[in-house]
């Protein structure tokens, strides 16, 4: 498939620029730092997304998604991505509606697809355990007891977890941490009895929970995919989330990069506009040429995604590694380049920077995605 | 216009009875293979590489898409998609290397007089004429503008004086395009022209240059009062500068080319040499640091990679991505080389002698090779200038 968007894909595209912009400028996301907002996200804003379809984007058509597939989120986060646009649109319109919509049972299907659609649920992916990424640490229990299953354990770092009405967590039935067989994936209502969600703060000012569960009971019907497979269901889900942030960060690193252009066209020391440095300028086109990259294997991953290529682990792993390494860059550069002003909190840079961080972690850092690309490929 | 299909049937049953077995994938290794470049004074250890070459160039196919009246394939590009596609699936070899196709042809065509056309495209694509080109001078590699290579008007002639650096073949090579000064060197991009010279006139001589990479195929081209009629001026005169320009464009598309594979270095495999050298466990590149710097340098290939299909999914617009090619086609290139002779480790930096093998002493000399692919056409640092400048608009 040749890498270029389709008329369809320029025109989410376009109106996700449009209402970015407009509505969503870096200016509300300072504004929802500094209130008193537990969620970090605008529920208004959020209606307005929802409005718009984007919750439906991976949701099939008989529930009245658009299906227009992962290239058609993406362009949608990348947009959002240029103004820090805070929102549940990952956790549930890519993570929440991919997963239901791809290992949900018929009955999952009708009870969750519509509620993600209309905005009536936000949902969260619960994997993590540690400091670091890694599925395969999983020793959060789900133990037989009669027809019911009994939860005890505890995730850190659920994605808008704060927030989320419905849980999927990944569950240990079996096996030893370190594995990624034994694992089963639930559904629950996050306000279940034994639940306990602890809001984190983190630096990239986003909402994020600690969730504790006690003794937390499920049945039969709350497994999502099948049981004892949860390992390779997680890993489906979480590709198209890696692509999906991917696709953000480098919204994130287009517009960290388009600020410092227009700063050293702008700026003027020595009596001269800062840009005619060659000691920046090339610095600068390396940066450009790290985001032409970037677009490419975004693009690539996208269409693997989309297309359910057999390279799309590997195709994941890059996208999320080049993505990750190049926000890094840019952050780092662009603050470098402002001088003083960039690390003042009165100028916006500084969310970029905070926001790459903790998006460089999530499901997996470069240095997590490079060892996997080589363990794929045989290295 | 005439139906795709037939032309896919036509095109197939050509290549079928025209494209000589030692040619095609599946060719018995013992027939030596020619580097065919052409020119007046090819030699060819396999006869098929002359009779390929003849018959490709009869029908224009070394330039498909050139019109007929230049000699050219006169192909439309839906037409060209086919004639790939056709040779490709029959693993049918590139009959001619050529910096005349590479590099001449293009400006030729945007740039040359009627007359200019109809003499030199012919004889570039049958592969008659072997060109190469006269760029840099001593004083003159970055600073290319600068040139003092001295073309003056003698009424019917030009007599030109002076010294061209790193002309690749010229010890082979029947003709020159050469930048040379026609005018003043102030302002100096508006005293250049750019000229054809044969090398077979009197006064041109050339040397070859030894590398650190050992033999070269780059020469020293000297012009010692040699006269060259005034109908070989490319364009006006003192424009030279604008056709200088639009030919690197082209000479660096095709050294970017390097990195992707092709050219210098292809046909060795970092991770199968990392496994030779270093060892290898559960399918693992046993050094874990050596396993993880690979890796990083796989992820960035793959990625430029795809950057090259998404130029070339786009239409290839933007003259300007092409330094970003140049770029990393080229720096990638010397990454690799580097990675692998430190896989190599001791043997990666064998110069000679029967204790290492033919691989190793030829990994060390294309290492050192890599090191001017950043320098020729153009440096990196000459790429990043243009980024920044042409593409970001930063100031001057």
């Amino acid at each position: 498939m040749k890498l270029i968007l389709t008329e369809e894909q320029e025109f989410l595209r376009d109106t996700a620029k449009n209402f970015a912009q407009e509505r969503t400028p870096v200016a509300h996301f300072r504004a929802l730092r500094d209130s008193n907002d537990q969620n970090l996200w605008d529920k208004d804003i959020w209606q307005e997304m929802v409005n718009l379809g984007w919750s439906g984007i991976l949701i099939p058509e008989e529930f009245g998604g658009s299906n227009f597939g992962v290239a058609g989120i993406s362009v949608i986060l990348q947009e959002c991505g240029k103004t820090l646009t805070p929102s549940p649109l990952f956790s549930t319109g890519v993570l929440g509606a991919y997963a239901i919509s791809n290992f949900g049972t018929q009955e999952q299907k009708e009870q969750y697809l519509p509620k993600i659609l209309n905005g009536k649920i936000t949902t969260a992916l619960a994997v993590d355990e540690s400091s670091h990424h890694d599925p395969s640490k999983t020793s959060l229990t789900a133990e037989k007891k009669d027809d019911k299953y009994i939860l005890n354990g505890k995730k850190t770092f659920v994605i808008d977890g704060a927030s989320a009405d419905v849980l999927i967590v990944l569950t240990r039935t079996s096996g030893n941490s370190d594995e990624l067989t034994g694992l089963t994936l639930f559904i629950i209502d996050s306000n279940a009895d034994g639940i306990d969600k602890t809001k984190l703060d983190m630096a990239d000012s986003r909402n994020y929970a600690n969730i504790n569960f006690n003794d937390v009971k499920c049945s039969n019907q709350d497994i999502l995919g099948a049981l004892e497979s949860g390992g390779e269901t997680v890993e489906s889900i979480l590709d198209i989330g890696r692509i999906a942030i991917s696709a953000e960060m480098l919204g994130n690193a287009e517009s960290a990069f388009e600020t410092t252009i227009e700063y050293l066209k702008q700026r003027k020391q020595f009596g001269v506009l800062i840009g005619t440095f060659q000691a920046l300028q090339h610095r600068a086109a390396a940066m450009f040429c790290e985001i032409e990259l970037t677009k490419s294997a975004v693009m690539a991953a996208v269409h693997g995604a989309d297309e359910r290529s057999n390279e799309l682990q590997r195709l994941s792993s890059l996208a999320k590694t080049v993505a990750g390494e190049t926000l890094h860059l840019v952050s780092n550069e662009a603050i470098q380049m402002h001088g003083g002003i960039g690390v003042t909190d009165e100028y916006d840079l500084g969310f970029f920077i905070k926001r790459s961080r903790v998006a460089e972690q999530i499901f997996g850092s470069s240095t997590y995605h490079t060892e996997r690309y080589a363990n794929l490929s045989g290295f | 216009m005439q139906n795709l299909e037939e032309f896919r049937k036509e095109v197939k049953e050509w290549l079928d009875k025209n494209c000589p077995p030692s040619m095609r994938s599946g060719a018995d290794p013992s027939i030596p293979v020619d580097e065919v470049w052409g020119g007046r004074n090819a030699v060819y250890k396999n006869p098929e590489s002359k009779i390929w070459l003849d018959r490709m160039g009869e029908k224009g196919w070394t330039m498909p898409t050139v019109p007929k009246e230049y000699g050219g394939g006169g192909l439309n590009a839906e037409q060209l998609t086919i004639l790939n596609q056709e040779m490709f699936a029959i693993g049918a070899k590139q009959p001619l290397l050529s910096f005349g196709i590479w590099m001449l042809a293009p400006v030729l065509l945007e740039y040359g007089s009627e007359e200019q056309k109809k003499e030199h495209l012919p004889k570039i694509i049958k592969g008659e004429i072997r060109w190469c080109q006269g760029y840099s001078e001593p004083g003159s590699g970055s600073d290319l503008a600068s040139l003092s290579t001295k073309a003056e008007d003698n009424g019917n002639h030009f007599l030109v004086n002076g010294q061209k650096v790193w002309t690749s073949y010229a010890d082979k090579a029947d003709w020159i395009f050469a930048l040379v000064r026609t005018g003043p060197k102030e302002p100096k991009h508006d005293g250049i022209s750019f000229l054809l010279i044969d090398m077979a006139t009197a006064g041109v001589s050339t040397k070859p240059i030894t590398l650190i990479s050992g033999k070269s195929p780059f020469c020293e081209t000297f012009f010692d009062d040699v006269k060259v009629p005034k109908e070989n001026l490319i364009g006006q005169l003192n424009a030279g500068w604008a056709i200088a320009k639009a030919l690197l464009q082209h000479e660096r598309a095709f050294i970017s080319s390097f990195g992707l594979g092709s050219g210098m270095g292809s046909g060795r495999d970092l991770v199968s040499i990392a496994k030779k050298y270093i060892g290898e466990e559960n399918g693992k590149i046993s050094n874990g640091f050596y396993r993880s710097q690979i890796a990083s340098h796989k992820i960035k290939e793959h990625a430029f990679g795809l950057t090259f299909k998404r130029a070339r999914d786009e239409g290839g617009k933007a003259s300007a991505t092409a330094s970003m090619f140049k770029l990393y086609g080229t720096e990638h290139n010397k990454k690799r080389h580097e990675l692998m002779i430190a896989a190599t480790g001791i043997n990666g930096v064998a110069w000679d002698g029967d204790e290492f093998d033919k691989e190793e002493k030829n990994l060390t000399r294309a290492w050192l090779r890599t090191k001017g692919n950043s320098i020729e056409g153009g440096t990196s640092e000459v790429q990043l200038n243009v980024i920044s400048k042409r593409v970001l608009g930063l100031p001057s």
